[in-house]
């Protein structure tokens, strides 16, 4: 039971922060669908920090490791924010192509590494292993990972950033109506370039919160397995408000857990359901979910329209 | 008449634009290499692009192209199907998870029934119309967006793919058995196409197959009311709904055929027996994801699109010839997904060609005007 808390936890962090980022990104009126991408360049950053930093103190492993992930996912998040708000691109194209940019630049990346290092080595894989161990706490049989305390921090500060800050408000201004929000002297364009640029940072967070999350080293190649769309999931479900999105997380991340560790479990291990159903939980769930709360959601009003100055 | 008018006209831009992406694609697909390492960047790119015209001679080539368009045939299918959808508004990102389901209904009736082709086809284009009915559904009566609807039907029909096909896997390993092997009456009949690429087996009716559908789906789309309607709704729904057209009707319609087009791919591809699905599969089958570059590369237009999936399809294939102790093939993955990205600024592009005409157009009328006038005078 502790390792199913365990994990509904850490699956939760990893939904609550990427679904946090696509939260700011709408918010300020841009849907940013490539947050899957954003995951994996995130959370190649991060492993590359923790490759490289092994063996220095755990607190600069830590420290260096989220910058990296923040770094990366903000940087590559600005790729979205040039061709959507400056260039007018259609969002859901570009957000398609980081997803399949993301991972191919990082399998790309990683492999080339690995070669250079070792020309028999031609996989898409970085040894983290050892670095991982400085984020975890062990509380008997609990692993408390320092990701999860670093999440609930950015949670409180998400809540307070977009409701309580004059920043937050004149970014929702700009997502719900983004001409009144210009006529009284905000720069639309600033605010939805800092929406993106949130969303890259909470992203690139998110893909290295993932891939850590597990027992096993992470392929590359795979990507983050539709994470960033199960987080946009849990974002809709939230009604794009930081509270709820949180008490949504952590329904998903528990049925996400459950596909780690239901032969544990007495009852479910008794079922003799085969994994793949435990593996498929998440997307069921979340597409049934959707079909009964989508009704009446209140997404932000000018959320996917590019602005234009001239418009009427 | 002269140059201007050949810009001006949309086919000509959509072209133009096109082969800038390509142009910037390939380039940034240079940097990346260099990148890595500088050495063989440059004939990397070649190797990528010369594919099947590495081998020297004709009839292996022949061979060769052979195979580049077997696969080239479910990738036009798959970019069929998006750009239909897109359209008419609607963006059918479960394009791979219908693929992935018409696979696993072809392949589980051709190993497991024992049935002839033509009823392996049927039922993956059924079942992959299926998939796109639910996205519909939900579209239309629920307002689930169908990117997100789509991602998570693409994963759950991965999965069931796996489960079904297990049934029908060797024993030793984790694909799926040769259907030549099992059941001859599954293989799409060759029509004789097969001498044409020096004996290529895989060369089936399947690719003249997609060529007809590709100028169906113009036809449809272009020459048809049902067409009519189904963009009118896609520009304005409420405007549609207004003129008294049904646009919910029109939405499921259009997922629907949408998905018949991306299982009809799968069928037509995994029935030519040339490769066998893995059963311990992770990710969804790219095709779709590329069908998406091939059908914005196309122009979104169904003619676009044979070329488009083509040049695509011979980049993925040339990706394998790359020095692997230098790169992985995973090369062109990424020249097509920034040729996507790129794909994105189209519409800036050719705003800025069209603005960029307009001036000049206006210097060269007013310097027109003052020839004549010099012209007067004298």
């Amino acid at each position: 039971m502790t390792l199913l808390l365990q994990y509904t936890l850490i699956y939760a962090s990893v939904l609550i922060l990427v679904a946090l980022g696509g939260c700011f990104s709408e918010h300020s009126g841009v849907i940013n669908l490539g947050l899957e991408g954003i995951m994996v360049m995130g959370a190649m950053g991060g492993a590359l920090a923790m490759k490289y930093l092994t063996g220095a103190p755990s607190v600069v492993i830590i420290l260096a490791t989220i910058a990296a992930s923040a770094l990366v996912g903000l940087v590559y998040s600005l790729l979205l924010a040039v061709a959507c708000i400056n260039f007018k691109a259609d969002q859901t194209i570009i957000g398609t192509a980081l997803n399949m940019l993301g991972t191919a630049a990082a399998t790309v990346i990683i492999k080339a590494i690995n070669t250079s290092a070792n020309p028999d080595d031609v996989s898409s894989v970085v040894q983290y292993i050892d670095a991982k161990k400085s984020f975890i706490v062990s509380f008997g049989r609990f692993d408390f990972n320092w990701f999860m305390l670093v999440t609930l921090l950015l949670l409180i500060a998400a809540y307070i950033l977009l409701y309580k800050t004059r920043f937050g408000l004149r970014l929702m201004a700009c997502g719900e109506h983004p001409q009144a929000a210009d006529s009284v002297g905000i720069n639309v364009y600033k605010m939805r370039y800092a929406g993106v640029m949130i969303s890259g940072v909470l992203g690139g967070l998110g893909g290295i919160v993932y891939i850590t999350a597990g027992v096993s080293e992470w392929k590359f190649e795979n990507g983050v397995v539709g994470f960033g769309f199960l987080a946009l999931a849990v974002m809709i479900f939230g009604q794009w408000k930081p509270t709820r999105i949180a008490l949504a997380a952590l329904l998903f991340g528990l049925f996400r857990a459950l596909s780690n560790v239901y032969s544990g479990i007495g009852i479910l291990s008794m079922l003799n359901i085969p994994s793949t159903v435990y593996n498929m939980l998440p997307y069921m769930i979340s597409l049934l979910v959707l079909a009964l709360t989508s009704k009446n959601s209140r997404a932000p009003k000018a959320e996917g329209i590019p602005y234009d100055k001239g418009a009427r | 008449m002269n140059k201007e008018s050949i810009l001006k006209k949309p086919a000509v831009q959509a072209l133009l634009s096109s082969l800038a992406c390509i142009v910037l694609g390939l380039f940034a697909g240079f940097i990346v290499l260099t990148f890595i390492d500088a050495r063989g960047a440059a004939s990397a790119l070649f190797d990528i692009i010369r594919n099947f015209f590495r081998y020297p001679s004709a009839p292996v080539a022949l061979k060769y192209f052979g195979n580049t368009i077997v696969k080239t045939a479910p990738l036009l299918m798959c970019s069929l199907s998006i750009l239909f959808a897109y359209k008419v508004g609607l963006f059918n990102i479960g394009v791979a998870g219908q693929y992935a389901f018409g696979t696993g209904l072809a392949l589980f009736a051709a190993l497991h029934w024992q049935l002839p082709w033509i009823v392996c086809i049927l039922l993956a284009c059924v079942g992959a119309s299926l998939l796109g009915a639910i996205s519909g559904f939900l579209k239309s009566y629920c307002n689930v967006n169908e990117v997100i609807s789509g991602i998570m039907l693409n994963w759950l029909s991965l999965y069931t793919t796996n489960m079904m096909l297990t049934v029908v896997k060797e024993t030793t390993s984790p694909y799926t058995k040769n259907i030549v092997n099992v059941n001859h009456s599954a293989l799409l009949p060759n029509i004789g196409l097969d001498k044409l690429f020096n004996n290529n087996q895989y060369v089936t009716v399947a690719i003249p197959l997609a060529i007809v559908l590709s100028i169906l789906v113009w036809f449809v789309l272009e020459k048809t009311k049902f067409g009519y309607e189904l963009k009118a709704t896609g520009f304005n729904k409420h405007a549609a709904k207004y003129c008294g057209m049904k646009e919910k009707r029109n939405t499921i319609l259009t997922l629907i055929i949408a998905g018949a087009l991306a299982g009809l791919g799968a069928a037509m591809f995994y029935l030519t027996g040339y490769e066998q699905w893995q059963c311990t599969q992770s990710s969804v089958p790219g095709m779709g994801f590329n069908g998406i570059a091939a059908a914005f590369l196309g122009g979104l237009h169904p003619i676009g699109a044979i070329f488009s999936s083509l040049f695509i399809q011979h980049i993925t294939e040339g990706g394998a010839y790359v020095d692997k102790t230098l790169y992985c093939s995973q090369i062109s993955d990424l020249i097509s997904s920034i040729i996507i990205y790129l794909c994105g600024f189209v519409l800036f592009m050719k705003l800025a060609l069209n603005k960029w005409l307009a001036k000049r157009d206006e210097a060269g009328s007013s310097k027109d005007a003052a020839g004549t006038g010099k012209g007067g005078r004298s």
